[in-house]
């Protein structure tokens, strides 16, 4: 089936089976391999993408409901404000070990900043609890949002 | 390790002007291009961009940054102003150099086994551009230097590009000296930030898994539900329903279904309404309880193996004899090690009649060969593209290729005019995998005067070097030493020590798990040591100090972070509703110690508040990646610890997926404190020492807490939870 969606602000349309989740259309199909495949059970967070806004295991999201909607992946963050200053805080701390999580983390962080401007650490805790990191990164995650948060106030 | 430079030669590049250096299979820095035996490890182009060719594949330890500072710290250009490239597989020239002919990555060796000879890759270039700026200006090379990427000296400045096509005309000069330390400005720089950064952080980085080659199919296999059993038939009458389903076949050695489609998904659906008869008459059926009593049976026996090479019956009666004796028998179940990027590797064929291999190759000589003889190709023949791999702790190293073999059996019996990708879901990961074997150990420590008199101590557990092609070398007089290491070959002096050994069958594949036997030995030693400590009415650091007085630089280091980390974690000085552990551990030739302080108890649950970490590992090349190496190594011991394991029933993992393997969470830890030890002994490793101390500090910190001493794990199996 045809199904209409608009990726990083262009209007696409993709040919995909009912039930294709939305990450495979992406990743496959479209070919924006920034999105990751961890677990496919909505547990790691590495699919983590945004539909209209809102962060989305994209693993357990299939294409047909995602008619219409604002699908925003990692490829596009450098282009929000949000997303820049997250990118800005990861970088500056080096918060990547092999960075196979790494566009699921920054997607879930900007979901939380945008939500939430200066998360406690207690926010921060339970907004990216399902964002697994193999390597552990989760020291830096931590001190990273709360960067960005201070870059994103100045 | 040094590396001769004995002899040098020169290749000029046929068109763009591009010098590249490198080390011959005689240990000799050459320089050139045309000559296929000459290979690189310095590239410099005519616009003046250096890239540093990398042996060592990249999972996140930082190699990729490390080698390239080391040559950018030679070569006399900023850490923006290299980058890197992944070398090719070629063991005559990229071997690690602590592992034979053998090119690979492991055992923490990356930068301990590269830093003189990518320095020296780095000053031979340096020295040669110099030179032809000399020759271009008219002046004396000895007044010049290259600073930033610029030769300067004799009133005059060019950056380094302008002299590549000259310099490769040239003769590389004799033993490039090597900056002095007091001079260096990139090594130990805590500043210099990883070269990998940007692109893992705005989702260009490619690993293995994001490659699509044009025309390429995806393979997925079934595989049999327990170890050990072939396909005896299939049925894929079901399969045809689903869009891009191509065809299913079985592997030639019997131990699988490949399933091919066009694409990922389709290959996963197909697979499901895949219908396989299995020959199990030959596949493991025991269960995790079966293994575990194997284990504790042979431990009520005496040692097959004498590792400690003592006198075992002088041991047990300095133990008895002793005024007071701790005994304590302890379990490690079998773990996975889940690297979040499930395996996947491509295998496509070339125009010359070879074949291709892109992977996230952690080893690849082992491959290689496999690869060679399934194609039947000289080695030449066959290539491997490392890419970006996304974790491994181990997995992507297996002693049988298991995933590459697993591909190029699935690429081999097709036409080979489609590249086939071979992709493990995490289901695969987790039920198919090799395992950190099932380990137990008993230990008998017997105290007088508050002093050790006799340590017994039996290891017994699954091999993980015997019955691999890796037996011969590992394995000596019956001893797999990834079995017993960090036991009796470890920094303390310990009176009257003696350590066993026995092998019990293997059940299902086993493999190193990031530290390798350190991941049990260190809990073991660590934990006892304050059990004794414990026993003696002493501070667990005084205590621990005592055995580590000699006069040895093994225990001066390994005392020295033990004291270091007391100071750092304010020890003995928590605040009220805290509680401290520690444990001190040498791994791969680096000394950490750590210090788990948490609150809380075991039955309304315990958080881990921080755990502070020393590290000694020789001079700090990327001071900010060895802090970034002990941080994911502290998470990756205390995850598992806390509560995974993999079991079998009737021989089959029970695990699936995440859900039961449940991954440290970003609130479990709420803080890490690194610090380095300034040092100038050789570098070593950093990718695995950070994780035994951490098991067993957290282990002593809720025995602090609560009495209560975890002996088998994972600890919420033994009833401690974590808030
Ligand atoms: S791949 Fe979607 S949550 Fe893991
Ligand atoms: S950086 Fe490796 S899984 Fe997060």
């Amino acid at each position: 089936m045809a199904i209409s969606l608009k990726l990083n602000g262009n209007p696409t349309t993709v040919e995909a089976e009912p039930g294709t989740p939305l990450l495979w259309v992406i990743r496959d199909e479209l070919k924006l391999t920034g999105t990751k495949f961890g677990c496919g059970v909505a547990s790691c967070g590495a699919c983590t993408v945004h539909v209209d806004g809102e962060p989305t295991r994209s693993c357990q999201t299939y294409i047909e409901d995602v008619e219409g909607a604002e699908i925003t992946t990692i490829e596009a963050m450098e282009d929000t404000k949000v997303g820049a200053a997250v990118q800005q805080a990861w970088v500056e701390m080096d918060v990547v070990q092999c960075g196979y999580c790494q566009s699921g983390q920054i997607m879930s962080a900007v979901g939380l900043l945008t939500e939430n401007p200066k998360p406690s650490v207690d926010d921060i805790h339970d907004y990216m609890h399902g964002n697994a990191c193999r390597c552990a990164t989760y020291q830096r995650i931590r001190a990273a949002i709360q960067r960005a948060s201070d870059i994103l106030e100045a | 390790m040094t590396m001769k430079v004995s002899r040098r030669g020169f290749l000029a590049s046929a068109s763009a002007a591009v010098l590249v250096l490198g080390v011959r299979p005689d240990g000799a820095l050459a320089a050139g291009e045309t000559d296929a035996m000459l290979n690189p490890f310095v590239k410099v182009a005519s616009d003046g961009q250096v890239t540093g060719i990398v042996k060592h594949f990249e999972k996140g330890q930082g190699p990729a940054t490390g080698l390239s500072t080391l040559i950018a710290e030679e070569l006399g250009v900023s850490i923006e102003q290299i980058t890197y490239e992944f070398a090719p597989s070629n063991p005559e020239i990229y071997a690690n150099t602590f592992f034979g002919g053998f090119q690979g990555t492991g055992g923490s060796t990356a930068m301990a086994n590269s830093f003189m000879q990518y320095r020296q890759a780095g000053a031979a270039a340096r020295e040669l551009l110099i030179k032809a700026a000399a020759d271009a200006w008219g002046v004396d090379a000895s007044g010049l230097k290259i600073v930033e990427g610029i030769v300067t000296g004799g009133g005059k400045t060019a950056p380094i590009g302008d002299f590549v096509a000259a310099a490769s005309t040239m003769e590389a000069p004799a033993d490039p000296p090597l900056t002095p330390p007091s001079e260096w400005r990139l090594i130990g720089n805590p500043d210099v930030r990883r070269l990998d950064s940007p692109i893992k952080t705005n989702g260009k980085a490619m690993f293995a898994m994001d490659l699509h080659l044009p025309n390429q199919m995806v393979a997925v296999i079934s595989r049999a539900p327990s170890r050990g059993g072939l396909v005896a038939g299939f049925d894929d009458s079901a399969c045809s329903e689903v869009k891009g389903f191509i065809r299913a076949a079985t592997l030639p050695n019997k131990a699988g279904v490949a399933v091919y489609a066009e694409d990922t998904w389709a290959a996963f659906q197909a697979r499901d309404l895949l219908s396989v008869d299995w020959d199990m008459s030959a596949a493991e059926t025991r269960s995790s309880d079966e293994i575990k009593s194997e284990i504790m049976a042979a431990l009520d026996e005496a040692p097959t193996y004498n590792v400690s090479k003592t006198d075992h019956a002088a041991t047990k009666s300095a133990v008895d004899g002793a005024e007071t004796v701790v005994e304590q028998t302890f379990y490690f179940p079998l773990l996975a090690h889940a690297p979040m990027e499930p395996l996947n590797c491509t295998i496509e064929a070339n125009a010359d009649g070879g074949v291709t291999l892109h992977d996230g190759c952690q080893a690849p000589t082992g491959p290689h060969m496999a690869l060679s003889q399934i194609f039947e190709l000289p080695m030449e023949k066959v290539r491997i593209n490392t890419m970006l791999a996304g974790g491994s702790f181990g997995r992507r190293a297996t002693p049988d290729a298991d995933y590459q073999v697993e591909a190029a059996l699935a690429f081999v019996i097709t036409d080979r005019k489609r590249p086939v990708k071979l992709v493990w879901s995490r289901e695969d990961d987790m039920r198919s995998g090799y395992y950190r074997p099932a380990v137990g150990h008993r230990v008998r420590v017997g105290l007088t005067g508050g002093k050790i008199v006799g340590w017994d101590h039996h290891v017994a557990g699954q091999s993980i070097m015997k019955g691999t092609a890796f037996e011969a070398m590992a394995v000596r007089d019956g001893i797999d030493h990834s079995s017993v290491e960090g036991t009796a070959d470890g920094p303390y002096q310990i009176p009257g020590m003696f350590v066993g050994l026995t092998d019990t069958p293997k059940a299902t594949s086993t493999l190193w798990w990031r530290s390798v036997g350190h991941t049990h030995t260190a809990y073991v030693m660590e934990v006892m040591m304050d059990q004794a400590a414990k026993a003696a009415s002493a501070d667990p650091v005084e205590f621990r100090l005592a055995y580590l007085s000699g006069e040895g630089d093994d225990q001066k280091r390994k005392a020295n972070v033990l004291r270091l980390v007391a100071e750092k974690a304010n020890w003995g000085n928590a605040p009220e509703g805290r509680y401290q552990g520690v444990a001190v551990h040498k791994s791969f030739g680096t000394y950490v110690a750590e210090i788990a302080e948490i609150s809380g108890n075991p039955d309304d649950g315990i958080v881990i508040e921080n755990v502070t970490c020393v590290v000694d590992c020789g001079i700090p090349v990327n001071p900010d990646v060895i802090k970034a190496q002990m941080e994911g190594g502290i998470g990756y011991g205390i995850g598992h610890v806390m509560r995974d394991q993999i079991t079998l029933a009737g021989g089959e993992v029970e695990q699936y997926n995440f859900p039961d393997y449940e991954p440290l969470r970003i609130s479990d830890i709420r803080g890490i404190d690194v610090h380095i030890v300034k040092s100038e002994a050789a570098p070593s490793g950093v990718g695995e020492p950070g994780t035994p101390p951490s098991a067993p500090a957290l282990a002593n910190a809720i025995a602090a807490a609560s009495g209560v001493m975890v002996a088998s794990l994972p600890m919420e199996e033994e009833g401690v939870y974590f808030a």
